[in-house]
């Protein structure tokens, strides 16, 4: 039974640029960075929804309109049914503490002059989690459930190795009993091994405390390894979103498969020698015209130049941005040439 | 593989900072065979990168190198600058992980392409123009002619790095060492980009040393790879061996790290703990305090690396354990 906790509709956001006054004064249009142009998508209870796309692709900018750290200038986003742009006082407090972020990097987002034991308590205070006497008890509780010892208290975030520090954010997320993490580039500065370790953190957390996640990243590996369901952003929209295993095993849209040949996989008997994708992100401050993806597509044809595809349904829970509808289908996934000719 | 084949080979290269108290690299050897591509995987402070500019003595005065570097039957080591000069950036070429810091950013591209083209070859003014339209042809900048005209910031970050494959390339090289050459890049520009270096290798017969901390560029680019961690390489093989069968802990949980296809939301086979800093490697097999199999002499004797085939080697007192142990990766 799949519950909806977080219903996004139509959301978009644009940071403007600035502009001179010749062009104020000759009507054109103000530039503006698109970062994200009407996102549609729903978060279930309890599962973990990966955002998957390259830089610039505005999968932070979403991230940020979630926990309402950006007001969204298009769209809203309905958390439990209520708008969060309206959300006002006590309600808008106790969203932002039922929804967390924690961020890429943990060197800039601990405050370097609190030792962790206020940087915990702080939050804990804030959001009368437990009454005074009772706050030091619960950050030990705390510091264990994230796999620190209880010394770590005393210290200061830099005295900790970059795994630890992310760690530590990831405790002061906790520390709200939060029912969403929005995790964004969480492992991304971390080395490889210690990259698993925070990883199987999420996991175990996720089970325990029976989190929702919606883990942003830009490395297929990771978001294919942690999440339920994986949406893939390109230019600021959405282009697929399905459960990972389908979307992985037969991507619907053009980009998705381009992302997927694109990565390396560890497996030295699956080499590629053909570049999967030329071209590079065209600029978020003009977008092409039609389908985002059509200056860099293979499969263009007439259509994509001229008109924007919407998410359709491709399957179960399934859906795919793509004019060519049978893009990726099984009957023809030998066969991609049919497809180029268009219909 | 026959002697001749030997392009560089490093003998018991050691680099020192700060008058001998922090050992970057600790007593590494290599070769490099012609026409190969040799990965140097490891985590941060593993020593890769500090390997590949030891060859090219590119360090601080802080720093003491020694060991040998032979090339083309000359020690590196040995050559006064003079000699260096000419291999350095001429017979071996380097590019670096961030083209944004190596590149010039007050000289247009066509003076930093003809900055080497004057040093390392003989064309005249208009051969060197000519040339360098070439080059940009070659590693895929489209209009040349105008862009050569661009300074660095002029270029997105993937054009940037193909402007530096481009200078590298100037002087013919033998042998191109690579940095991280795709870690500041986005996955379908790393992909151009890996692929443009080894249709490079092929087109133009060089051997490629590149040091990366993703295994999956290992398993998708390399012929060779060498494990390092802590300053010393504690695996070496072709991909397809160490990949199906390693026989160091360390290789093993590494390859556990990277999450693969038909484990989806399992746990990780990680590795407790994280790499040890400089200046608190382990005493014994610097590995010893996180690794699952280590044993009572790990802590005391450090392993050295040994031959266990043809071109295979690890430094693991309890390697039949590992290799019994089977590969993460199926």
């Amino acid at each position: 039974m799949q519950v909806t906790l977080i219903q996004v509709e139509d959301v978009s956001k644009r940071f403007p640029l600035p502009q001179s006054v010749l062009n104020r004064l000759s009507g054109k249009p103000a530039p503006a960075v698109h970062a994200v142009n009407g996102i549609s998508l729903t978060i279930h209870r309890g599962e973990t929804l990966g955002i998957v796309g390259e830089s610039g692709c505005g999968k932070s900018t979403l991230a940020r309109c979630l926990v309402r750290l950006h007001e969204c200038d298009g769209g809203r986003i309905l958390f439990e049914g209520a708008d969060i742009a309206k959300l006002k006082g006590t309600t808008r407090r106790a969203f932002n503490r039922r929804v967390q972020m924690i961020f890429q990097d943990p060197y800039s987002s601990l405050n370097p002059r609190m030792k962790v034991r206020r940087i915990l308590g702080e939050a804990l205070s804030v959001h009368q989690m437990r009454p005074t006497k009772d706050i030091p008890a619960r950050i030990l509780e705390l510091l264990d459930l994230v796999g620190l010892s209880p010394d770590a208290a005393d210290r200061y975030p830099h005295e900790f190795s970059g795994g630890q520090r992310q760690r530590v954010g990831i405790a002061r997320a906790l520390a709200v009993e939060p029912e969403v993490l929005v995790a964004d580039e969480l492992v991304s500065a971390l080395d490889v091994s210690v990259q698993a370790q925070v990883v199987n953190l999420l996991l175990d957390l996720q089970d325990r405390l029976n989190l929702t996640v919606v883990f942003v990243a830009h490395d297929l590996r990771l978001v294919r390894h942690i999440s339920h369901r994986v949406a893939v952003m390109y230019l600021g929209k959405i282009v697929e979103i399905a459960p990972t295993a389908a979307l992985f095993s037969a991507p619907r849209h053009p980009y998705t498969r381009a992302l997927l040949d694109a990565a390396p996989e560890i497996d030295p008997t699956k080499r590629s020698r053909t570049v999967a994708m030329h071209g590079e992100l065209p600029s978020p401050i003009n977008l092409p015209k039609g389908c985002l993806f059509s200056t860099r597509c293979p499969h263009a044809f007439d259509r994509c130049f001229t008109e924007l595809p919407q998410l359709d349904d491709r399957g179960p829970l399934h859906q795919s941005a793509c004019h060519l509808v049978d893009f990726g289908a099984k009957s023809d996934h030998t066969n991609s040439n049919i497809m180029e000719e268009g219909p | 593989m026959n002697v001749s084949d030997l392009v560089l080979e490093v003998r018991n290269l050691t680099t020192t900072f700060g008058g001998g108290r922090l050992t970057a690299v600790n007593d590494v050897s290599f070769s490099v065979m012609a026409g190969e591509v040799l990965g140097l995987v490891g985590e941060s402070g593993s020593g890769k990168s500090v390997t590949l500019r030891s060859i090219m003595q590119l360090l601080p005065a802080s720093s003491a190198i020694s060991g040998q570097v032979f090339w083309q039957g000359d020690d590196l080591m040995e050559m006064s600058n003079s000699e260096l000069r000419v291999v350095r950036g001429g017979q071996i070429s380097m590019i670096f992980q961030e083209p944004t810091t190596a590149l010039n950013p007050v000289l247009s591209v066509a003076t930093q392409i003809e900055e080497n083209l004057k040093v390392h070859t003989r064309l005249d003014r208009a051969g060197r123009a000519a040339r360098a339209r070439d080059l940009m042809d070659l590693v895929g900048i489209p209009d040349a002619k105008l862009r050569l005209k661009e300074y660095p910031h002029q270029f997105s970050g993937g054009m940037r790095q193909r402007v530096m494959i481009a200078i590298a390339l100037a002087s013919d090289p033998a042998l191109l060492l690579a940095d991280e050459p795709t870690t500041a890049l986005d996955v379908t520009i790393q992909d151009q980009i890996l692929n443009l270096i080894l249709d490079l290798r092929d087109e133009l017969s060089m051997s490629v040393v590149l040091v990366t901390h993703d295994l999956g560029v290992v398993a998708a680019t390399c012929d060779r790879v060498a494990v390092m961690y802590a300053g010393r390489i504690v695996e070496t093989g072709t991909v397809q061996q160490v990949f199906a069968e390693p026989n160091h802990a360390y290789t093993r949980g590494l390859l556990g790290s990277v999450p693969h296809a038909g484990t989806e939301r399992t746990m990780l086979l990680s590795i407790e703990g994280k790499p040890p800093g400089l200046s608190e490697i382990p005493l014994g097999c610097a590995f010893n305090p996180r690794c699952e199999f280590s044993t009572a002499r790990c802590g005391v004797d450090r392993p050295e690396l040994e031959d266990i085939g043809p071109g295979r080697q690890v430094a693991c007192f309890n390697r039949d354990a590992v290799a019994a142990s089977g590969s993460p990766i199926g």
